[in-house]
């Protein structure tokens, strides 16, 4: 079980840096398209951005609550990913052919890009889910009971 | 000037897997392998990967040696300190005669850059002409992995799922 550090430089370097990094995270998510990044990438570093607020303010402040409620969205990103497939299914063409997806006033290429960035939402999730999953595998014994289910 | 500085990437990277595989303390051992995933993506980038290089950087500097930290404070401090036994007789022989049988193979490879070469004239040329007009999207890269290659990219994100599952069910024993 991780603790609240002591020392106030630290935790006011996390207040200042933890949405930094998750700005960050949702800027190389969303411009995967036009430079480098992307889902998998931005998703570690949303991911990242809540253990670093775990690992600085401990499992039961409240700056991790949201740690802890992602861990309810595990499964989410396949849900998404899958989804989009479904729905190129259901406007008639392959699963996940974007350019399928039924979106009244869209050219092709614009709802394969369109396809593009929400199969990369679904990614993100997945793996920024999972990243914490996994820290709080790693770092919890105690505190399942009194906190996560609780 | 450049040739100078990939060849001192190429030292640092010796140098810190060397080390890693070295070091007693096994603390000091995931430090330097978070240092090597750094030169490691810095020679992505170098080699104009930038793609890999980022994912590179983020997960093996960042999300490992997190993760790795993470497991060495999770465990009794006795098991920090490594015991190695001498190398047998057999890896002796057998390690350096494996690495001169892929240098003697990786001089068959075609060279950097070679527009000639089986991966860039079969199907690449493709992907670079008409991503753009496909899919409005800039980004090479991104629109195979998520558009002509997403099935593919979906089996990745399933393995992902997948391991963050296992992870759950094999350490959270209370639960």
């Amino acid at each position: 079980m991780i603790r609240s550090h002591d020392s106030i430089i630290v935790q006011t370097l996390g207040r200042f840096l933890i949405p930094m990094v998750q700005i960050f995270g949702l800027y190389v998510l969303f411009f995967g398209q036009y430079g480098p990044g992307g889902g998998f990438v931005g998703g570690v570093i949303l991911g990242t951005g809540m253990i670093l607020s775990v690992l600085i303010f401990g499992h039961d402040t409240s700056r991790s609550q949201i740690s802890k409620k992602v861990l309810h969205g595990d499964g989410v990103g396949m849900l998404i990913y899958a989804g989009v497939g479904g729905l190129c299914m259901i406007g008639g063409g392959e699963f996940l052919n974007y350019a399928n997806l039924e979106i009244p006033g869209l050219e092709t290429a614009s709802r394969r890009s369109l396809g593009i960035v929400l199969t990369q939402i679904g990614v993100a999730v997945d793996v920024a889910v999972t990243a914490v999953s996994i820290v709080f595998s790693l770092s919890a014994e105690e505190i399942i009971e009194d906190s996560i289910n609780g | 000037m450049i040739i100078s500085f990939e060849i001192l990437l190429v030292l640092l990277l010796l140098v810190t897997a060397v080390g890693a595989i070295l070091v007693k303390d096994l603390m000091s051992a995931v430090l330097l392998l978070g240092a090597y995933s750094f030169f490691l993506s810095l020679i992505w980038a170098w080699l104009g990967a930038v793609d890999v290089a980022f994912v590179e950087a983020v997960v093996g500097a960042g999300l490992g040696t997190v993760l790795f930290l993470l497991t060495l404070i999770g465990t009794a401090p006795k098991d920090t300190l490594l015991h190695r036994p001498p190398p047998s007789l057999v890896t002796l022989i057998v390690f350096p005669l494996l690495g001169v049988l892929l240098l003697y193979a990786a001089s068959d490879l075609p060279e950097f850059g070679d527009p000639d070469s089986p991966a860039s004239v079969h199907i690449s040329p493709t992907y670079l002409e008409r991503s753009y007009q496909d899919t409005h999207t800039p980004n090479v890269v991104t629109s195979v992995l998520m558009d002509y290659r997403s099935l593919d990219t979906m089996g990745e994100t399933v393995v992902i799922f997948a391991a963050g599952i296992a992870c759950a069910l094999l350490l959270r024993r209370n639960a």
